[in-house]
């Protein structure tokens, strides 16, 4: 297809062509990513209009960092993101399957489909607001509630430890589980009819056409939509930073990596926030180096399947 | 007999589920949709299924309302999400075009290296990008929300996918035989062919950008340039028990309701978007 000789004399522009986007990479990417890292090993930081530093000091900033509440804010966000996403797999895998199994005539899958998917476009943080103001103790829920003769008093949903994060899952959940359900159903889509033929015939019945043959096949999708929930969880910031108004309250309960992130940069204490980046960079290197592993170790098509999906 | 009774019930249930899980998905939107249209004494009286007569009056509050410059913050998410749209769309598939038409000496490593930097979350960056554009004079303004957009893997993978399934080579041989430069062969015969991909990439990087926060959060600081996020953000943070309720409202729908609009509009286009080139098997 391509002809070596005649392509030489085009060469350049194949240089000139992806330019930009490296360029553009390195200076708001690749530079900022190094200073980041440089930083971390510096004590730099602004007490009142005074500017400390930057001093070299060393890995203090990571040591200081696992003695503050870092691991704390790692399990939270944990947590907040097992709450979103165990639901949003399960409903989308179940999902999926009903919507691909011809016996079950759903009627207008269409509709279905467009209502689902409708959360995952929707602003996060105006979504927040609107659960904030929906679930707070003089809102519309508390006041259906209530009207119903299900509760006497107002519950405070996000006075509580279990109210806050069970609102930031239900955000979650409702915001991704349509997208993975339309993923997860044009990869059902794309195994060959002739198998499920084949199984129903082998008198294969529909949860074990679910277990041995569904799942199975759509496995590098089930893998791309892991390590991207992953790693969206572990930037979860806009739904919890709003919801809580940025203090992760009650008593930081809710406060995500990112949100720690966002508080060191907006005080400005670079040295904490560059050893935080890093500690982050790392874990999200690892984690999807891990999953990718895990689940593409045999066919290095599902590592073109991973890439793809990001396409979206 | 009974298999059948069998698969009834499974229907219903499925049906059931459904009905379920779109009410909780449309429920929230339709209260606000509901409490927009009340004014602040109405909505003290508590819950109503029905809309009041204040739609207008909410609307004027927020439009008039200077802590708050709602109009503002859409023009200014509007001049942020369509220009990072442009830019993003054109480099990308400028990008793609160049990885895959030309054969130079380190197109595979250039490949391999967009591919590595696909899922790196960008916040990691964050502290050095902030510090980069105070330095470079671009703190407070719009431009660090823009530009960086040119460098976008997952876009650019997309273009390069598409570019693979639907570019013959052949073509730009043509087109070089014509007496076609480079440049103009690309913006000429290539985007056109690109158009699918590029409105498809156009449509969530736009969404992705007006329903950003992180970035702007830390870039802007005075009012006039803030977008529309930010101004939530701030609503959450202000006062809040001394607000007029329907306003609150009011601008949480102004947030969200323009994405929706299009959304409904493009549903089709967009829900074959979320898997074109997702998945080829």
């Amino acid at each position: 297809m391509r002809s070596k000789g005649k392509k030489v004399n085009y060469a350049k522009w194949g240089y000139i062509f992806i330019f930009p986007f490296f360029a553009s990479f390195f200076i708001f990417s690749f530079i900022p990513l190094m200073d980041t890292i440089r930083y971390s090993f510096y004590e730099y930081y602004r007490s009142g209009i005074k500017e400390i530093g930057p001093n070299f000091i060393g890995i203090e900033n990571y040591l200081n960092l696992l003695k503050s509440d870092m691991l704390k804010y790692a399990e939270n966000t944990l947590i907040l993101w097992i709450i979103g996403f165990i639901p949003q797999i399960v409903i989308a895998l179940v999902l999926a399957e009903w919507f691909v199994d011809a016996r079950l005539k759903i009627h207008g899958t269409q509709f279905f489909k467009v209502v689902i998917y409708l959360p995952n476009l929707i602003m996060a943080s105006a979504f927040a607001m609107l659960f904030f103001t929906l679930f707070s103790t003089s809102g519309p829920i508390n006041a259906i509630l209530m009207s119903l003769g299900w509760i006497k008093a107002p519950i405070d949903f996000m006075g509580s430890i279990l109210g806050t994060r069970a609102l930031v899952g239900l955000m979650n959940f409702l915001m991704w589980f349509g997208n993975t359900t339309i993923m997860l159903m044009a990869a059902i889509m794309g195994i060959s009819p002739d198998i499920f033929e084949a199984s129903e015939i082998d008198g294969c019945n529909s949860v074990q056409r679910f277990f041995k043959i569904t799942l199975p096949l759509i496995r590098p999708i089930l893998a791309y939509t892991l390590i991207n929930s992953i790693i969206g969880g572990l930037q979860m910031f806009d739904v919890p930073q709003i919801l809580t108004n940025g203090q992760g309250n009650p008593d930081r309960t809710s406060m995500t990596l990112i949100m720690f992130l966002n508080s060191h940069l907006k005080s400005k204490n670079y040295g904490m926030a560059g050893a935080l980046s890093v500690y982050l960079f790392i874990v999200s290197a690892v984690l999807c180096f891990v999953v990718y592993r895990m689940i593409n170790n045999e066919d290095l098509n599902g590592a073109k399947t991973v890439a793809k999906k990001n396409g979206r | 007999m009974k298999a059948k009774t069998l698969s009834r019930m499974r229907s219903i249930f499925a049906h059931l589920v459904l009905i379920i899980l779109s009410f909780m998905c449309l429920f929230f939107f339709y209260i606000l949709l509901i409490n927009a249209t009340r004014s602040h004494a109405d909505l003290q009286k508590g819950f109503s299924a029905f809309p009041g007569k204040a739609l207008l009056q909410n609307f004027m509050n927020v439009a008039n309302d200077g802590t708050f410059p709602m109009l503002r913050g859409i023009l200014n998410s509007l001049i942020v999400s369509g220009s990072s749209a442009a830019i993003c769309t054109y480099f990308s598939a400028l990008t793609a075009y160049g990885l895959y038409a030309y054969d130079f000496k380190f197109r595979k490593a250039a490949f391999t290296f967009i591919m590595a930097i696909l899922v790196m979350p960008t916040q990691v960056t964050a502290m050095g990008f902030l510090r980069l554009i105070t330095k470079m004079g671009m703190y407070d303004t719009l431009l660090p929300m823009i530009i960086p957009s040119i460098a976008s893997p997952a876009v650019f993978y997309f273009m390069y996918s598409y570019l693979q399934s639907s570019l013959p080579l052949s073509l730009v041989e043509a087109a070089r035989i014509d007496g076609s430069m480079e440049f103009r062969t690309f913006n000429q015969i290539i985007l056109p062919i690109m158009k699918p991909a590029i409105a498809v990439q156009a449509i969530f990087t736009f969404v992705g950008s007006w329903n950003n926060y992180f970035v702007p959060a830390l870039v802007i600081q005075s009012k006039d340039k803030m977008t529309v996020p930010i101004l939530i953000a701030m609503l959450r943070g202000a006062d809040y028990m001394n607000f007029d309720m329907g306003k609150i409202y009011m601008m949480i729908m102004i947030a969200i309701v323009p994405i929706i609009v299009v959304y409904l509009v493009l549903s089709k286009y967009i829900i074959a978007g979320v898997t074109l080139g997702g998945v080829k098997e």
